[in-house]
């Protein structure tokens, strides 16, 4: 990990202790511990979280599904260190994660391209930050991530010229050119239309497959989530927490055409029975 | 007989190209006018000199046919004269040169102590708890209210001349630039971070580039109203410049000279705009407007 010395590192631990005194055992990957969350408000607090705990285990692909307003972006945002949990405890590889860093890289909904840079300094901002590699190593990374994401060619637009999957794609390059140990989508594709979705969704089912790395992905989309996920949380409505975690069994490497076997229509028909569920409870609460 | 049929025929053709003209114009007129929609830079500058020349026929109707007494308004022609008058005999020229000096010299001082400070208010919290206030304080005292004060403390110089447009401009840059700074978004700050930028960097990497079209947006409304500050500055014993032309021709009821002392401010004002407006464009064409 050397390389990333402009982040601070915290002590290295194999178990945390809660406030309580309990102990739990640390694994590489991310912990999260009795995570909960609140919003002070002007209305007083919110529970966003109830306590969550979950182990995601190194390069794996964990999906968030959860009714709107659940809790899911708050959850991932303490992953990356942007928020902090009220209480509980967020681990990455048996250190506590306080602050963003460029091991945790972020995709958010919202189009977030530096629009003053190209599509070629927008992928090769991060590795200049980090100042690892020379300027040709850097050309050479950032024509790979380009050409991973087809977008060969446009190297030289501004973000303002571009639609908005490219726009996406050069975030999703622009996130794994700095190789971080965990990518996290904040439904990344929610913004697209239906067929650029799919693309999208191919596109990174096909380089999470061909080099595998931790991604925690947000989304609304039950079949996105199945397809790509080794693992599906489905969380309650607000104030959210897991209400079930669903193994995804389908045989890797996957591609579009599973959507169609029987296998995917179960894992579609127990996500949407679920989702259902805390979708009536949150109609019921509001009348 | 075949000859009829084709003239008949290329009749009809024109109809059909017509009733397609027509209807396409229709909707160019219809698509002009959704809300937020744009047109043609060719139909902008048409439409926008129509409405000078609508003025410009407005004045020349009421001296000439609307009969309105020269005393309070002079005619198309009159102006012309004393517009020749002033430049081939009068120097108007030099006066010109003063008033945009003095401005120029005004605004850049402001900009310059005043871009700094907005994007520290704009960045630290604690810095905007210290000094935003203040400066909203100084925002709303009108310039023209520190004329004596600055006889006083710096004379009739130069000098208390460029500190009204100063006063005039100051706050405003800061206020504004502080705004700049705030409207960029937070997640482009947050994604900043999660490629490598730190605490202290993210300012140079993320904060000053995305604001910076924003900023030279902002240096171009305050330019334009410390221009207007210009008849304010030069009350302060001026004996030169487009304002101080313009008070004296008023204490003599010139008022033809007064027309052409107000377009000329005018002329002036709106070359700066598109100046900076050029120059935007120039500098920043990865802007999103
Ligand atoms: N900064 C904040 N201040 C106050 N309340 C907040 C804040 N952020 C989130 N919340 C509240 O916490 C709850 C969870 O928000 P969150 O954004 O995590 O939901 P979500 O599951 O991502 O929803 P969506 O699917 O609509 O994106 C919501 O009720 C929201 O109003
Ligand atoms: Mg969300």
């Amino acid at each position: 990990m050397a390389g990333y010395d402009h982040i601070d590192s915290p002590k290295e631990v194999d178990y945390y202790v809660d406030d309580k005194g309990n102990y739990y055992k640390l694994h590489n990957g991310v912990d999260i511990i009795n995570v909960t969350k609140q919003f002070e408000t002007k209305d007083g607090m919110v529970q966003a979280l109830n306590p969550v705990s979950l182990h995601i285990r190194d390069k794996e692909f964990v999906a968030i599904l959860g009714t709107s307003g659940c809790g899911k972006s708050t959850l991932l945002r303490m992953i990356g260190g942007f928020d902090q949990p009220t209480t509980g405890s967020v681990m990455f590889h048996k250190k506590e994660i306080h602050r963003p860093s460029a091991y945790i890289g972020m995709v958010f909904q919202s189009y977030t391209l530096f629009p003053w840079l190209n599509v070629h300094d927008n992928i090769a901002f991060g590795l200049r930050q980090l100042k690892k590699h020379t300027p040709s190593e850097i050309n050479d990374i950032v024509h790979e991530y380009t050409e991973l994401v087809g977008l060969k060619g446009f190297e030289k637009k501004y973000p303002k010229n571009l639609s908005g999957g490219m726009k996406q794609r050069v975030a999703i390059a622009r996130a794994l050119a700095t190789d971080p140990s965990v990518l996290l989508l904040d439904e990344p594709f929610g913004a697209l239309d239906m067929q650029t979705r799919e693309v999208m969704q191919e596109l990174l089912l096909n380089v999470w497959q061909r080099s595998p790395k931790t991604i925690v992905m947000v989304t609304h989309d039950i079949d996105e989530a199945i397809l790509l996920a080794d693992r599906v949380v489905v969380m309650t409505s607000r104030p959210g927490n897991i209400k079930e975690i669903i193994d995804v069994n389908l045989e890797r490497p996957r591609n579009w055409k599973i959507r169609n076997t029987e296998e995917f229509l179960k894992y579609r028909e127990r996500c949407s029975e679920l989702i259902r569920q805390e979708s009536m409870k949150l109609i019921q609460t509001a009348s | 007989m075949e000859s009829m049929a084709i003239v008949a025929n290329k009749k009809r053709v024109n109809e059909e190209v017509n009733v397609i003209q027509e209807s396409q114009k229709r909707k160019y007129l219809s698509d002009a006018f959704t809300p937020k929609g744009t047109i043609k830079s060719r139909s902008y500058i048409t439409i926008s000199v129509v409405s000078f020349l609508l003025i410009f026929l407005v004045w020349w109707y009421e001296c000439n046919l609307g009969g309105v007494n020269s005393m309070f308004l002079p005619s198309v022609a009159s102006t012309f004269e004393s517009a020749k008058h002033m430049f081939l005999k009068e120097n108007f020229l030099f006066d010109i040169w003063m008033s945009v000096q003095r401005v120029l010299l005004g605004f850049a001082i402001s900009a310059v102590v005043g871009i700094p400070l907005g994007l520290l208010i704009g960045t630290y919290a604690p810095v905007a708890a210290f000094l935003e206030p203040l400066f909203s304080f100084f925002r709303y005292l009108p310039a023209s209210a520190f004329i004596q004060l600055f006889i006083l403390w710096i004379g009739i110089g130069e000098s208390s001349k460029v500190a009204i447009i100063i006063v005039g401009s100051l706050a405003q840059i800061i206020l504004m630039v502080a705004t700049n700074v705030r409207n960029v978004s937070i997640s482009l700050v947050e994604v900043s971070y999660t490629l490598g930028v730190t605490r202290g960097s993210v300012f140079w990497k993320v904060l000053l580039p995305k604001c910076m079209p924003d900023i030279v947006d902002t240096l171009r409304m305050v330019l334009g109203w410390a221009w207007t500050y210009i008849i304010v500055a030069e009350m302060v014993g001026a004996s030169e410049g487009v304002g101080f032309m313009i008070t004296q021709a008023g204490r003599q009821f010139m008022i033809s000279k007064i027309f052409v002392g107000i377009i000329t401010i005018g002329i002036i004002g709106l070359a700066l705009d598109m100046m900076c407006m050029f120059f935007k464009k120039i500098l920043f064409p990865w802007n999103e407007d």
